[in-house]
């Protein structure tokens, strides 16, 4: 698509009359109103946050924060909560692959296999949005009580041993997650598979490849763009979720953004809490970072 | 033969509509067979049961004497150049040429993909994405993708439609060459007349969904089966006859609009009472009088409206006393001068160059080609 982007860009360059090049201003007007709304709610904000972190660890609301540098608050707040860090990477990761492999069969059915329900679907797919977050989670705590009927549908199974449980469990944080993040990994698979040319799978076939090759060979590489995409929609707000962990698991299923939620509101240590907010941040980037470049040599167009 | 491509019956319907109608044809291993027709009247559709993307609502498909009708594509030794050559844009060029090979499970696909890229002249292009090549390499690409598996059939779905006419001339000429080089047999769908013509050794035209006629360019061409084939491979002159055919040892005579005209007994193809008598517009000449008629050739006056110059020859039209306008050809070449619209001509023609068909009832003189249109 970059490529499409590309062509297009000099492709208008080139017819371009000379006198147009007098409102190279135009798109920076464009920019300005969003421009300011990212300085205000955004930019200025994240310094504010970047100073609150370094203020001295031992200040209080009540005494008063001074700016001492503490840079140290950096690595304490780090070792105090590594395992959450750990565990909101894991919990994230699993929840972003189990979206996946939900994700791209019901986008793929959406793009390809709807007919005249794909909008009904795509609906469908949105429609959770029409409630609030937390509404959608506290249901599912409903979903997955002890005495509801899917632990006791799971128990007369054998699934789940006599006295064995949901609610309150790695798992449970995981169920949640994924359902609420699963549109965002179904909606850029969508709109990447809609551009699928069908034309080019039936080639596929023409020249020897059987449906599974044809989805290695062709469909999943002209089809990552929309994995990447929909995986960082899915991983980066997942790894700092709270609220799932907070209502579907206990304190031994928090995730760090329990703890930079607890640190604000609660214990007020907001050195500590602004330096949370920046390493989720900083670790978030770099698995980004990695990601992208590793997808990137794959030649994503 | 062995590896005869035969459709037997085929019919295709997509809901009340049917694309492909009873077809029945038979391409014989190593022949270059082209399917000629309009836009729409299922040439594509053919090709797509062909090679197993359509599966036929009645019929059967068979190669070498195998029933190849239910196949999946990917089961048949058949490979396909899309019209819209459909190369796979997130792959190289080489890769793009080697995916059947190695589909195939083949290890060193190496030096056949360089082979195969040096027969379309593309050798320092391996490198290169699609989008990176014109529309001409393009399409020389999408043709070494299908020819590097040896299919015992290659289908070309208007492969050269969307190429300028110089390239395409070049590349007709081309797809000939590597045709007659790798002897694979070639199904070759288009709605150029002139390139169906110069490249196939048979050639079949299609129209709505049925095969109007079958054979070999110039039989076709000089002896068309239909009134539709008459206008759509080139042009004629068709004039209704009037009264049913009367037998003179090896001529029939007609009548046409007040005159009778005789025809030789094999070039009539009538079997009705309601005939046309067709002559194609290079095979009349214009002379100044009856007396300059040659000996043998029927003729009748006209007066000439309208003439256009195209380099090679003159095009004139020719209205007759009863209002019809007739085409004729008159080749440049030196011989004889211009003639101004408004002058009165005789138009002359040998009887063993005029022809007899089926006429639908109540159609009249049909003397223009038929308009191509661009699939
Ligand atoms: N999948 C389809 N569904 C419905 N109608 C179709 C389909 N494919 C082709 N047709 C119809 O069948 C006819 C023949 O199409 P096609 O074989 O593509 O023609 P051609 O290649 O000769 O231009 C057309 O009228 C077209 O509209
Ligand atoms: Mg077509």
């Amino acid at each position: 698509m970059s490529v499409a982007a590309i062509g297009a860009g000099t492709g208008s360059k080139q017819n371009e009359p000379p006198q147009k090049t007098g409102r190279a201003w135009l798109p920076y007007l464009l920019l300005l109103p969003a421009g300011l709304w990212l300085l205000l709610f955004f930019a200025l904000p994240l310094v504010q946050l970047g100073a609150t972190s370094l203020y001295d660890p031992t200040g209080s609301l009540s005494t008063g924060y001074a700016m001492t540098w503490s840079f140290g608050n950096y690595p304490e707040a780090l070792d105090a909560y590594k395992w959450h860090f750990l565990r909101s990477l894991g919990y994230a990761a699993v929840a972003t692959a189990i979206c996946l492999l939900l994700g791209y069969p019901l986008a793929y059915a959406i793009a390809h296999r709807a007919g005249r329900w794909k909008n009904v679907l795509l609906v469908g797919v949105i429609a959770p949005f029409f409630t609030s977050f937390l509404i959608r989670t506290l249901a599912w705590k409903t979903i997955l009580s002890d005495n509801g009927p899917l632990v006791e549908a799971l128990r007369t199974l054998h699934l789940l041993g006599a006295d064995g449980r949901l609610l309150a469990t790695p798992t449970a944080v995981i169920m949640g997650l994924v359902y609420n993040f699963l549109p965002f990994m179904v909606l850029p698979l969508y709109a990447s598979l809609e551009r699928l040319d069908q034309r080019l799978l039936e080639a596929a076939g023409d020249l020897y490849a059987g449906p599974v090759s044809t989805f290695w060979k062709v469909t999943l590489p002209l089809s990552m763009p929309g994995v990447v995409a929909g995986t960082l929609l899915t991983f980066i707000p997942a790894t700092g979720d709270y609220i799932n962990a907070e209502l579907l698991g206990t304190p031994r299923e928090y995730m760090i953004g329990n703890v930079i939620d607890s640190a604000f509101l609660v214990r007020l240590d907001y050195p500590q809490a602004a330096a949370l907010s920046f390493l989720l941040m900083a670790v978030v980037l770099l698995v980004v970072f990695v990601y992208v470049r590793r997808s990137g040599t794959e030649e994503i167009l | 033969m062995s590896g005869d491509l035969r459709l037997t019956n085929v019919t295709k319907s997509f809901g009340p509509f049917t694309a492909v109608d009873d077809l029945t044809l038979t391409v014989p291993q190593g022949a270059f067979f082209a399917l000629l027709g309009a836009s729409g009247c299922g040439k594509t559709t053919t090709l797509r049961m062909v090679a197993g993307l359509e599966e036929p609502s009645a019929g059967q498909v068979t190669l070498g004497g195998t029933d190849i009708t239910r196949l999946r594509p990917y089961q048949r030794p058949v490979n396909t150049v899309f019209q819209s050559y459909a190369l796979f844009p997130h792959l190289s060029i080489t890769e793009n040429v080697a995916f059947g090979l190695r589909r195939k499970g083949v290890k060193n696909v190496a030096p056949q993909v360089e082979q195969m890229l040096s027969l379309v002249q593309l050798d320092d292009f391996g490198g290169r994405r699609p989008h990176q090549l014109s529309g001409g390499q393009q399409q020389r690409v999408a043709l070494a993708r299908a020819l590097i598996n040896h299919p015992q059939v290659l289908l070309l779905d208007e492969p050269l439609g969307a190429l300028d006419l110089k390239l395409r001339r070049q590349m007709q000429i081309e797809l000939k060459r590597i045709q007659t080089e790798v002897g694979i047999t070639f199904v070759h769908v288009t709605h150029d007349q002139e390139e169906a013509m110069t490249m196939a050794d048979t050639v079949a035209v299609m129209n709505d969904g049925r095969i109007e006629q079958l054979g070999a360019p110039a039989e076709i061409y000089e002896f068309p089966a239909t009134p539709f084939v008459a206008n759509f491979l080139g042009q004629s002159n068709l004039l209704a006859g009037t009264g049913g055919l009367a037998r003179s040892g090896d001529d029939l005579s007609i009548t046409a609009h007040g005159s009778r005209f005789t025809v030789p007994a094999a070039r009539s193809r009538a079997t009705g009472d309601k005939i046309y008598l067709g002559v194609r517009p290079e095979k009349l000449h214009l002379v100044t009088s009856e007396a300059d008629v040659p000996s043998g050739f029927q003729h009748l006056t006209g007066t000439v409206t309208d003439s256009s110059y195209v380099g090679v020859s003159t095009q004139y039209l020719v209205r007759t006393a009863w209002d019809t306008e007739l085409s004729v050809f008159a080749p440049n070449s030196g011989l004889g001068g211009s003639l101004p619209p408004g002058a009165e001509v005789t138009v002359a023609w040998n009887p063993a160059h005029a022809f007899l068909l089926d006429r639908l009832d109540g159609a009249g003189d049909a003397t223009h080609a038929l308009v191509e249109e661009r699939a």
